[in-house]
């Protein structure tokens, strides 16, 4: 692919506002609209575009695609992983009250956990269903 | 006429189901069904959304001096739809590559002839 | 604790599934799988005996009091229906160790592992919720995680028959997706409870009538009931071996509980009685059960024979619901279970078919019953239970439906149901006359005995057959229990 000036430096400058804006809608989520699923989707645009871009095998070598199914899998952990703390704490599932020390402070770090868990896998799984099709071929 | 104009969002939803539906069931083109099954999934999420509105109520975030919002609950349950949606029309496309690959074709009776099926 | 069982039995395989999806390859993952099975059998069993004994649980996820939070509501239908799916998942598990390593990509295996238990996760979730949108999430969990497995057998008519039943899949989930909102919007709610509360007043309203026709297709394209069943045959013939398996027993099963809880506890006995939709059932049960066993006769893979046959023994278990009454509904239950132990053990045998000789058309198992003496027996005895013959479980449930039809006189349905057995006799006929009276062929001749891990699963099966055939008590028992609390009455 021929590199092309433009796009090369038009990407590089709208990459980091894109992760910025998705962390922005991750961690905004439980003020306003928002969250993990959102999030997630414009985290892993930016990575696609950088590969888009800059080709994709620069792009697995930011993420690597083992690593991917690992972060897959960890995101859902997280998520069922809140559920199961505040089991042990003796609460019933994903009742996030427990985890602060009042009703308000334990919902909100509970949603927030929840929401990375979502964030990360959406953002994982976004990347790994394109790299399946970007890469299907190449091999 | 009110009848119409009224429920002009049941429309636009039966619509977009018909379309959807007549697509997968009419078009021989596998990626072609793929197209058809998501118009019709997102005529769904229109209608759940909606439904969801309330007359003259604000979006559904706390803010003072608004005493009526609309109902938040079939957003929320349309995003798990979404999610459903995008995995179904992943794991769709995925199929559709791989049957690219072994019959060397997408369209739905050159694969029935190449399998002596039918 | 007592309650927190009915939730670890949908969470622990959900932890289970993205942990078994990053293991090494090797028989970790196997192993891995197999506890988690293990694990939601004793959840299962531990949960009916709560329920049996203590009455009605009721777990309210994330602390949230129904109807605005999602609860999980477990009575003996839920209870029986879960430890039906996580039984046949604990026997499956055992037989697949062998069977997958031969059948699937030694690097996909750990992922495989991890879409069954994903699939598990969605059958056990349908049975234990009380949310009915929460039904269509899980519903769609199994769902996909199917289709990629089917999308996993080694011929390439896997693909299509997976792109097929996604296709269809999909159009059902949607379908049921729509029925629930037009319910939602005059009722206001999702919980089924609370539904079963606030319908009865707007029951006459056409949005809810429609709702309730949009579910009822949608769930029966789950189901696979006849004439929506396309889908079916060949997900069944190309899927691998254990994936076959522990479809054939479970999801149309969770499908089949599905529609007895939205007919008899969430809709009013009253509309559902005065509708045509038992009509409609009998009417698609009765061709279900004659057409789909004249099909099985005439295939020619004894696995889509199989396949089709389920399709007819689906058409009895709705024939069952029809009746609408109390016997039938039993029989209904009755034959779920018994039909989930019978397809397993065959669907099994020949699975060891396949995993000696490498296909299982009829023209490449000729002679193989005298090979693979063990194998054959188990044939034998599902089949035998398939047809009904006293003694096997089989024999139960068409009892019991044949005395649901009698009490309502509905003789067409009595013939039918003998019929259909008939039609039985001649389809397994076809598959042990291949098996035993065919001369051997060159390459069945070098075939030996499966591996005992392959058999003593079948044979575990097997034995359940004849066991709930002898020893009604649970079955029957849990049955009439389930019916009587799905509040179903003889008319």
């Amino acid at each position: 692919m021929k590199p092309n000036l433009i796009l090369h430096v038009v990407s590089k400058f709208l990459i980091p506002l894109i992760i910025l804006f998705a962390l922005y809608v991750q961690f905004h989520g439980d003020f306003g609209p928002g969250g993990g699923f959102q999030a997630g989707v414009i985290f892993s645009a930016a990575l696609i575009l950088y590969a888009l871009v800059f080709g994709l095998d620069a792009a697995e070598k930011i993420i690597p695609s083992h690593l991917l199914r690992i972060l897959a899998s960890l995101g859902l952990l997280i998520y069922a992983g809140v559920g199961v703390v505040a089991l042990l704490l003796g609460a019933n599932y994903l009742d996030y009250t427990v985890l602060g020390s009042n009703q308000i402070a334990g919902q909100h770090l509970g949603i927030l956990l929840v929401e990375l868990g979502v964030g990360i896998t959406v953002a994982a799984v976004m990347l790994i269903i394109y790299f399946a099709f970007a890469g299907r071929g190449r091999e | 006429m009110d009848f119409f104009t009224d429920h002009y969002n049941y429309w636009v939803v039966i619509f977009l189901m018909m379309v959807g539906l007549y697509t997968v069931i009419s078009r021989g083109n596998l990626i072609k069904k793929v197209i058809g099954l998501n118009i019709f999934q997102v005529s769904v999420f229109f209608l759940y959304i909606s439904i969801g509105t309330v007359e003259g109520g604000a979006a559904p975030i706390i803010t003072e001096g608004v005493e009526l919002y609309s109902n938040p609950l079939p957003h929320v349950l349309i995003l798990t739809a979404i999610v459903v949606g995008v995995a179904t029309t992943a794991l769709a496309l995925a199929l559709v590559v791989r049957i690219k690959e072994s019959y060397d074709t997408i369209e739905e009776d050159e694969i029935h002839e190449l399998d002596h099926t039918l | 604790m007592g309650n927190n069982i009915s939730l670890l039995l949908v969470v622990v395989p959900l932890i289970a599934a993205p942990v078994v999806a990053v293991l090494p390859r090797g028989r970790l993952p196997w192993a891995v799988a197999l506890v988690v099975t293990f694990l939601c059998v004793l959840f299962a069993g531990m949960q009916l005996w709560g329920v049996l004994n203590g009455g009605m649980i009721s777990y309210e996820l994330g602390g949230w009091a129904p109807p605005w939070g999602i609860e999980y509501r477990i009575d003996a239908v839920n209870a029986f229906v879960a430890l039906i799916v996580a039984g046949i998942a604990a026997v499956t598990l055992p037989y697949a160790l062998l069977s997958v390593e031969k059948e699937i990509p030694e690097d996909q295996i750990p992922l495989f592992y991890s879409a069954l238990l994903l699939c598990l996760t969605g059958l056990l979730g349908i049975t234990q919720t009380g949310d009915i949108f929460n039904i269509f999430v899980f519903l769609e969990i199994s769902s996909l995680s199917s289709y990629a497995l089917i999308s996993l057998g080694r011929k390439r008519q896997a693909l299509t028959s997976a792109y097929q039943y996604l296709i269809m899949g999909t159009i059902g989930a949607t379908f049921f997706l729509i029925g629930v909102g037009l319910i939602y919007s005059q009722t206001g709610t999702l919980n089924m409870q609370d539904l079963t509360i606030r319908l009865p007043e707007v029951i006459h309203l056409k949005t809810v009538n429609t709702g309730f026709a949009f579910i009822m297709i949608g769930v029966a394209l789950k189901l696979a009931l006849f004439p929506l069943h396309l889908w079916l045959p060949n997900a069944y013939a190309y899927a691998p071996s254990v994936v076959t398996v522990f479809l054939a027993a479970t999801a149309t099963k969770v499908a089949v509980y599905v529609m007895l809880r939205l007919l008899f506890t969430v809709f009013p006995d009253s509309f559902v009685l005065a509708t045509h939709a038992k009509d409609l059932f009998i009417v698609a049960g009765i061709a279900g059960i004659i057409i789909a066993s004249i099909y099985a006769i005439y295939q020619r893979s004894v696995k889509r024979l199989l396949a089709y046959s389920s399709v007819a023994q689906i058409g009895y278990m709705v024939l069952g619901i029809g009746f609408a009454s109390a016997t039938g509904v039993t029989a209904a239950l009755i034959h779920l279970f018994n039909h989930a132990l019978m397809k397993g053990a065959l669907f099994m045998a020949v699975g060891a078919i396949i995993y000696r000789v490498g296909a299982c058309h009829m023209k490449d198992i000729h002679g193989l019953g005298r090979e693979m003496p063990w194998t054959f027996g188990a044939i034998i005895i599902g089949s035998m239970s398939l047809v009904g013959v006293p003694g096997t479980a089989g024999f139960i449930s068409k009892w019991y439906l044949v005395s649901a039809a009698l009490e309502q006189g509905a003789w067409i349905s009595v013939a039918v149901i003998l019929f259909g057995s008939l039609l039985a006799v001649v389809y397994v006929g076809k598959v042990v006359e291949a098996l035993y009276f065919k001369p051997v062929t060159e390459s069945g001749r070098s075939a030996t005995e499966a591996p005992l891990l392959l058999l003593a699963p079948t044979w575990v099966l097997v034995f359940a057959n004849i066991y709930f055939g002898l020893d009604t008590e649970l079955t029957v028992g849990v049955a009439e229990k389930a019916t009587a609390i799905l509040g179903v009455v003889n008319p």
